[in-house]
């Protein structure tokens, strides 16, 4: 997994409340057997018109969100299904952190695995992030061990990480072979649970 | 000693290892799988050069690709492609899988409990944010994305802080015509679409305790509608003779004694919970959804809202935003809303008892015209029972299409889909956009009000349907 530390990069504002995974990638993409190649179908369904060009109205496709790699989002991002293929198409779009008043829980915890920061904030610092980036083009850099936001103009504001977490993203760590060190432990449970 | 929730027990008695600034880890009884969220696992088990830890422990199914037409000619390559994969996976790292020529085979979400594999005080988890439903035994049961699969293929465990505790009480007994659907989709209706975020539910109170398991299942099942990771019930009587005879579940001595145990995992009196919340079973009406959450549902007798009625700015963003996908106009009638499609089916509601309360709605009635209504049971074992107590024919003379067993339209991973533009009655747990087809607009309830509106052509109380419709 690629360590996330310190990144700068430019905003896309998409204020709607509740996305679910069911937008991020529609489930005609789950077919898939592979873990790579979904951000073509990130955001499918608002993303392109029928005829298959870039909807223009939809946040993502406007010149002030270009090659951005910083979400900021709104309430209960995430929500509904499991599908790790989720964060797989935000990343590979390009997104390495997500900024949001709220998470879902299994999105949350899915986009640790895939080096993506998801940082919960205060939705009126959301807001003032949004505000500030939905017109033109809005640089932000996130300070992962430093825990903060920062902009150009000001902007200044810490946020909450689970240090867990945090290690894990800093490193690119895979957490299976952090697990098999405690192989031994694994063993002595089933012993003693008779499972 | 201090009383406790049936979650901080099962938490307790599954830490492998508890160090100070670090999640638990925890041990894993079962996990469940299935062909769409496991292929990638399975690769990086391979890449890696690793085992599975515990194929005794891991059982899996195929169901989200389903066709429920011809399983034997399977015309999308992708799907096909998916669901030979995790054959070929599960040969090869020696998982039991109920294929498609299993008389097991079913959803995921219905098979557990079915083959008793589903018990009290278990870590079950599953690719799927449904797992949820398996709570309904008193195990604690949650959703996992793939990394999580292949992490507890590899090593039976996950990293886990310990959840939040929210009680959701269910006070006194339910309405005529109000059934468990109604239930969660009230309750979420009244807290708010994520309301369980963070949290554990457990559903208490008097109507839960009446409600039978497939009811119970239909409840935890929807936990996830809410953001809850998991929803739970503590066992009881109701739950130990579900299990009583089971595949997979103890016989004779070995079932007493793991009776026993239990037992002794509901929540103890006087436990705490962090949070609780309440509703009145008289507030619950058979409820039908309006919006692109399901949340965002009322009564029968209720109406589409008004944006500016909302109480936050988020919750009127949301409103608009969905009535603009679901092109409803605020104040119109649910009774008013005409559909085109009904399906009944998933892992919310395609249980045989589901099938039978449709069934006892749609018995010497009609579909309407120009309304397409299909039963897809949950499970090849539920169209089998359904079969032989002749729920199928009921339904044939009524003019349901009578499916074999998937996922099918709560999702819309295999052939079957709504059209653009049309509305779907669904006893389904999603009515997000596109959820069942692009364009397509869900509307969210029970297998009675489901058959209803087949019947009506639009929604209706199933307290006054044949004051309704004459034929």
């Amino acid at each position: 997994m690629e360590p996330v530390v310190v990144h700068t990069g430019n905003t896309a504002v998409l204020p709607r409340v509740n996305v679910d995974t069911d937008q991020i990638i529609p489930k005609q993409f789950l077919k898939r057997v592979e873990r790579t190649g979904f951000g073509q179908y990130l955001f499918f369904d608002w993303r392109f018109l029928e005829d298959g060009s870039d909807n223009p109205d939809f946040e993502l496709n406007q010149p002030q969100a270009e090659a951005a790699s910083i979400l900021i989002a709104d309430h209960n991002f995430g929500s509904g299904s499991s599908r790790e293929h989720a964060p797989w198409a935000l990343q590979d779009y390009g997104i390495r952190v997500i900024i949001a008043p709220s998470f879902a829980d299994i999105f949350y915890s899915n986009c640790f695995k895939n080096g993506i920061l998801p940082i919960r904030l205060a939705e009126e610092k959301v807001y003032k992030l949004m505000e500030n980036g939905k017109d033109s083009k809005y640089e932000v850099t996130v300070d992962l061990p430093n825990q903060t936001i920062k902009d150009n103009n000001g902007f200044e504001e810490t946020f909450e990480i689970d240090s867990y977490y945090k290690e894990m993203l800093i490193n690119g760590w895979d957490e299976i072979s952090i697990t098999l060190r405690y192989e031994d432990k694994i063993d002595q449970y089933e012993e003693k649970m008779k499972v | 000693m201090k009383p406790k929730t049936i979650v901080e027990k099962i938490w307790e008695s599954h830490k492998v290892l508890s160090e100070e600034g670090k999640p638990d880890l925890m041990y894993v009884d079962l996990q469940m799988v299935h062909e769409v969220t496991s292929p990638q696992a399975f690769e990086g088990l391979r890449l890696a050069g690793r085992k599975v830890r515990r194929p005794d422990l891991t059982f899996a199914t195929m169901d989200h690709n389903v066709p429920t037409e011809n399983r034997s000619s399977i015309k999308d390559e992708i799907s096909k492609k998916q669901m030979e994969t995790l054959s070929q996976n599960c040969e090869e790292f020696g998982v039991e899988v109920a294929g498609l020529d299993s008389p097991n085979n079913g959803i995921v979400h219905i098979i557990g409990p079915e083959l008793g594999l589903t018990q009290p005080g278990k870590i079950i988890v599953c690719g799927d944010s449904h797992t949820s439903t398996h709570g309904a035994f008193g195990a604690l049961a949650f959703g996992i994305g793939t990394s999580e699969v292949e992490h507890t293929l590899a090593t039976q465990t996950l990293w886990q802080s310990p959840p939040k505790t929210m009680e959701v009480r269910v006070n006194g007994r339910l309405n005529p015509g109000a059934t468990a659907k109604d239930i969660i989709l009230a309750v979420i209706a009244k807290h708010g679409v994520d309301f369980g975020t963070g949290y554990v539910l457990e559903y208490t109170g008097e109507a839960i305790r009446g409600l039978t398991m497939e009811e119970r299942m239909t409840i935890c099942n929807m936990s996830i509608e809410a953001g809850a990771r998991a929803g739970l019930i503590s066992p009881d009587q109701v739950t130990f003779d579900y299990l009583e005879g089971r595949k997979n579940v103890p016989k004779g001595d070995d079932y007493e004694k793991k009776v026993a145990e239990w037992k002794a995992l509901a929540t103890d009196e006087g436990a705490e919970y962090d949070a609780i919340v309440e509703i009145d079973s008289e507030e619950i009406q058979p409820m039908v959804t309006w919006g692109t959450n399901p949340s965002q549902g009322v009564g029968i007798h209720g109406t589409v809202p008004y944006p500016e009625d909302a109480e936050t700015g988020a919750e009127k963003k949301a409103i608009e935003q969905s009535l603009e996908y679901m092109d409803l106009e605020p104040g119109t009638k649910m009774t008013d809303i005409s559909i085109q499609h009904v399906f009944l089916g998933s892992c919310t509601n395609a249980r045989i008892s589901d099938l039978r309360a449709a069934a006892k709605i749609a018995e010497g009635r009609k579909v309407a015209d120009g309304v397409r209504a299909m039963v897809v049971p949950g499970s090849q074992q539920v169209k089998m029972q359904a079969e032989e107590e002749g729920l199928d024919k009921i339904f044939k003379e009524a003019g349901f299409d009578w499916r074999q067993s998937g996922c099918s339209m709560c999702l819309s991973m295999n052939p079957d889909f709504v059209p653009a533009g049309e509305r779907c009655a669904s006893t389904s747990n999603r009515n997000f956009e596109g959820r069942q087809g692009k364009g397509a607009r869900t509307h969210l309830v029970s297998p009675a009000m489901a058959t209803a509106a087949a019947i009506a052509g639009h929604f209706v109380d199933i307290r006054h349907l044949d004051e309704t419709v004459t034929n």
